[in-house]
């Protein structure tokens, strides 16, 4: 599958290492995606990586992606400047079921750049806020430093469509706000909402997704309705090389968002 | 039923060369039979047969003098279908940025000798990159073009297990012409209109009952011979179930990890992609390659292997195959034909390890 070829229209800085880049279509072709779901980005002379869009799902000529300075490719899209062009393969994958969340209260739980791919879900959200019941996000970032999308933090906190927690791992002088790691913020959670009726969707390093999981699942929110984004290698981002299998799953076309429920029995397993 | 004799086998190839077909088939290299180009029959590894055990593979002389009395060599159809490597699409630097360029592919290829274990893996395969939302180009455009001429086998080989997953002796369904080797001629069936076409193109007559009843004795008589069997009930959730059994240690500590099994394997498909550039820096490729989950990096994520242990991987590929598979295509993923075994340097065995889980339902880890 040969990719499309976009430029990039717009470069912001996240963080240290992220970077936040918007592009279009050279061909003018318009771009739709369901939150959650992600590219196959060619940077020249580097190769491809898998990587989440999370800009807005309704705009029609642009996309985002936000990219952190990990790897070769990643470096080279994050080096991309207004004008440069890049390859697109997408959107892959199954997002977010948003639509599972309609009438009732919705928790987010983002660790680190886990807020880039469910950013769609909270434009999708303020998009037909009353939709949906209570909405919850809470964040936790390793530290100041490293917190994305600062920002809109800050918009999202003002209003009053979202209940957003953000909490860092490591003191800061400059940090005023709560300490500790982003499941020490599920009790406060669980208390304003109806955490059997919920819907809930993870996404972060997979440390942070295990034990918030388990976290979620004590406190009385559904396996079948609580939902996490996973990551494993991917190459084709369609099933066909095999890299992202967990279990029965490619989490590359079966996901990468998957359902709690389903994930259960394979958790238990080392090495999978 | 046709009936064609010996002599005129040269026939079906010039048939098919006359047809625009490239014909590939087995004959002698490297030490073992392997698939390359035929121009006529004499090419065919005629009168010889293997011996094949758990990390074994000899050729031997066979007295018979038949054209296809040998079983499988390491390589499979997929080499063609799948190619081991392959330039996916070029990239150019332009004025306007970038420029992707692929080729598509025009040859016409025959394969003669496809044995029913290779039928049914080129189907499976089918599954793997054509029945998908987005279908596979590169396999699609070879498959689509390629002329099958099956073989049905006259001896089984000391890995083989195709009853076991019903998967064989004899060709079902898929080629375009079945071949069947008996002692005087060969009988031959056509399955598909450029099958038919091309049959009646060669001087071949009615069948006799007599050619018919020695057919299906010989069917018998390679079912019979099977080298090994697997016990194939209920053994996806057997597996599902014993994801933790000391038994994938042990099989862990023998295994070097080589990926031997997953190269040999006429199902495996996995594949990584590389970015290959010129010297100056102005045109790059995109190069797929054969891949196996029994190496590290398979599973890398920001610079660490989920499958860091040999045990994790040689659990990922069995239950792959003979599990998960079932969730992901409705099937099993193996077709019997014992090359993991063959091939495996030190001899590790596909059917015992099922056998011993099998054994020893519901046993685990003393620390999990």
């Amino acid at each position: 599958m040969i990719p499309a070829l976009f430029e990039v229209t717009e470069v912001s800085r996240d963080n240290e290492v992220t970077f936040s880049l918007e592009a279009r279509s050279k061909n003018g072709v318009p771009f739709h995606f369901r939150p959650g779901q992600f590219n196959m980005l060619y940077a020249f002379g580097k190769g491809e990586i898998p990587i989440s869009i999370s800009g807005k799902p309704y705009t029609d000529h642009t996309v985002i992606h936000t990219v952190q300075n990990v790897g070769a490719v990643s470096r080279a899209l994050t080096e991309l400047r207004p004008g440069d062009s890049f390859g697109l393969r997408g959107p892959f994958g199954r997002g977010w079921p948003v639509e599972k969340a309609l009438g009732g209260d919705l928790l987010l739980m983002a660790g680190g750049l886990g807020l880039a791919p469910l950013r769609p879900v909270i434009y999708e959200v303020l998009h037909s806020r009353s939709s949906f019941g209570r909405v919850i996000l809470l964040y936790g970032a390793r530290s100041l430093e490293r917190l994305v999308f600062g920002e809109e933090l800050k918009q999202w906190q003002d209003g009053h469509d979202l209940e957003v927690f953000v909490t860092l791992d490591i003191a800061d002088p400059e940090w005023n706000g709560h300490v500790g790691v982003v499941t020490s913020l599920c009790r406060t959670a669980a208390q304003l909402i109806d955490a059997s009726n919920a819907t809930a969707f993870i996404c972060g390093p997979p440390i942070m997704m295990r034990f918030s999981m388990r976290e979620l699942l004590g406190l009385g929110v559904q396996p079948a309705r609580c939902f996490v984004s996973l990551e494993r290698n991917m190459q084709c981002g369609v099933g066909h090389c095999g890299h992202c299998q967990y279990g029965p799953l490619f989490l590359c076309k079966d996901g990468p968002v998957i359902d709690c429920e389903g994930l259960l029995p394979w958790l238990k397993v080392k090495e999978l | 039923m046709r009936a064609l004799a010996k002599d005129n086998l040269s026939l079906l190839i010039q048939a098919l060369r006359e047809e625009g077909y490239e014909v590939l088939g087995p004959r002698m290299g490297e030490g073992a039979i392997i698939y390359g180009p035929l121009d006529s029959a004499e090419e065919l590894p005629r009168g010889w047969i293997e011996e094949q055990e758990a990390g074994r593979y000899r050729l031997k002389r066979d007295p018979a003098n038949r054209y296809f009395a040998f079983t499988l060599g390491p390589q499979s159809w997929k080499k063609y279908l799948h190619p081991p490597n392959l330039c996916l699409y070029k990239t150019k630097k332009t004025d306007q940025g970038l420029e992707f360029k692929s080729e598509s592919w025009h040859k016409k290829q025959a394969f003669l000798g496809v044995r029913a274990c290779e039928m049914e893996a080129i189907l499976k395969q089918d599954r793997v990159f054509l029945e998908q939302l987005h279908p596979d180009k590169p396999y699609q455009e070879r498959r689509e073009s390629v002329f099958l001429v099956g073989v049905n086998c006259s001896r089984a080989g000391g890995a083989c297990f195709c009853v076991s997953t019903e998967t064989g002796p004899t060709l079902k369904s898929g080629d375009d012409i079945t071949l069947t080797e008996l002692e005087e001629i060969f009988l031959l069936e056509a399955r598909s209109a450029r099958g038919r076409a091309v049959l009646g193109r060669l001087p071949t007559e009615e069948a006799s009952s007599h050619a018919l009843s020695e057919a299906a004795r010989q069917e018998e008589h390679v079912c019979r011979q099977m080298g090994r069997t697997l016990d194939t009930e209920g053994l996806a959730e057997l597996l599902k179930n014993n994801l933790n059994h000391p038994r994938w240690k042990d099989v862990g500590d023998r295994c070097l990890t080589c990926g031997n099994c997953t190269m040999v394997c006429p199902t495996c498909f996995c594949f990584s992609v590389e970015e290959m550039t010129d010297l100056a820096g102005l045109e790059s490729q995109r190069v797929r390659q054969w891949d196996s989950c029994f190496s590290e990096q398979f599973t890398l994520t920001s610079g660490n292997s989920q499958r860091s242990s040999a045990e994790a991987r040689y659990r990922q590929w069995m239950t792959h195959k003979l599990a998960t598979w079932h969730d992901q295509f409705d099937e099993s993923g193996c077709v019997g034909c014992g090359r993991c075994i063959v091939w495996c340097p030190v001899g590790i065995d596909i059917t015992e390890e099922a056998a011993v889980i099998r054994e020893k339902d519901g046993a685990s880890h003393a620390n999990s």
